[in-house]
């Protein structure tokens, strides 16, 4: 189901469905609490449950996560978030990290601002 | 993608200018003479390797400019940490996307354990939760705060 409006998140959740067959997927776009401007898509939260990650370490598991996104980490997301849990860790302790507060580093970063402005 | 037109604009030389700004972290600003990204890949090679721990960061230990900059920065400092090589990507758009591609990942901040990418601010907060920072540093010859802690009340 795509979203018009979230073309990104839409973007991110088939990608990460499609490459890690997750048995739980959570897309969190977390820009307003960034210093961008309302409606971006350019800073997101991933959980990923998924068989594929047993055995693996947390930078394997992120490197599959990254690679998945790699367009989109490349073009309008800023930043991201990731939580990558095998399903029996999903089980033990099902719960969803939280971000830090920001601390304006996207204000007049044109680095951010050009990744915004691919959105208009 | 080789910018020599710029390099021979700029006629500075290539250093590394290491300005201890308080007694405790050293930063790095790294000033190149030509932005070859061949170059930035050579000396982020030195760099990560400059001292056990290493961070790229947006901001300083100081003053971070980001939240999950800012997260790795708390994190060390809980265990102790106050000594490693902290870069400032956001003064130099050459490292910031240089340090990108040599790590190949894609966000700051980005962690170095002896020269080893451990990852971001992500894995380095699961490291600390699940007990393997404690462990990591031992391995590079650190004993986290944490751990003497924790000997005291005992």
């Amino acid at each position: 189901m795509s979203d018009p409006c979230r073309p990104v998140e839409t973007s991110i959740r088939a990608k990460l469905t499609d490459a890690l067959q997750p048995e739980h997927l959570e897309v969190h776009n977390e820009s307003h609490m960034h210093a961008v401007p309302p409606g971006s898509e350019s800073h997101f939260r991933v959980l990923v449950v998924s068989p594929l990650f047993d055995g693996l370490s947390l930078l394997q598991r992120h490197r599959l996560v990254n690679t998945a996104l790699q367009e989109e980490l490349s073009t309008r997301v800023h930043a991201l978030a990731i939580q990558a849990k095998s399903p029996q860790q999903w089980a033990a302790d099902p719960s969803l990290g939280k971000s830090p507060g920001c601390l304006g580093g996207s204000k007049g970063d044109h680095t951010v601002q050009s990744k915004l402005q691919t959105e208009r | 993608m080789c910018t020599a037109g710029r390099c021979l604009r700029s006629g500075s030389a290539a250093f590394f200018l290491s300005k201890p700004v308080d007694s405790r972290v050293r930063l790095a600003s790294a000033r190149l003479l030509c932005s070859a990204s061949s170059d930035i890949q050579k000396d982020l090679g030195e760099m990560v390797k400059k001292d056990k721990v290493v961070v790229f960061m947006k901001g300083t230990p100081a003053q971070p400019m980001c939240g999950f900059s800012n997260a790795v920065v708390q994190i060390l400092r809980m265990h102790g940490v106050d000594h490693y090589g902290a870069y400032n990507v956001l003064e130099d758009q050459d490292l910031r996307q240089g340090v990108k591609d040599f790590s190949n990942w894609p966000t700051i901040p980005q962690v170095y354990f002896n020269g080893e990418f451990v990852g971001g601010c992500d894995i380095l907060l699961q490291m600390h939760q699940n007990g393997d920072l404690v462990e990591e540093l031992k391995k590079l010859g650190i004993t986290s705060a944490l751990l003497e802690a924790e000997k005291e009340s005992k």
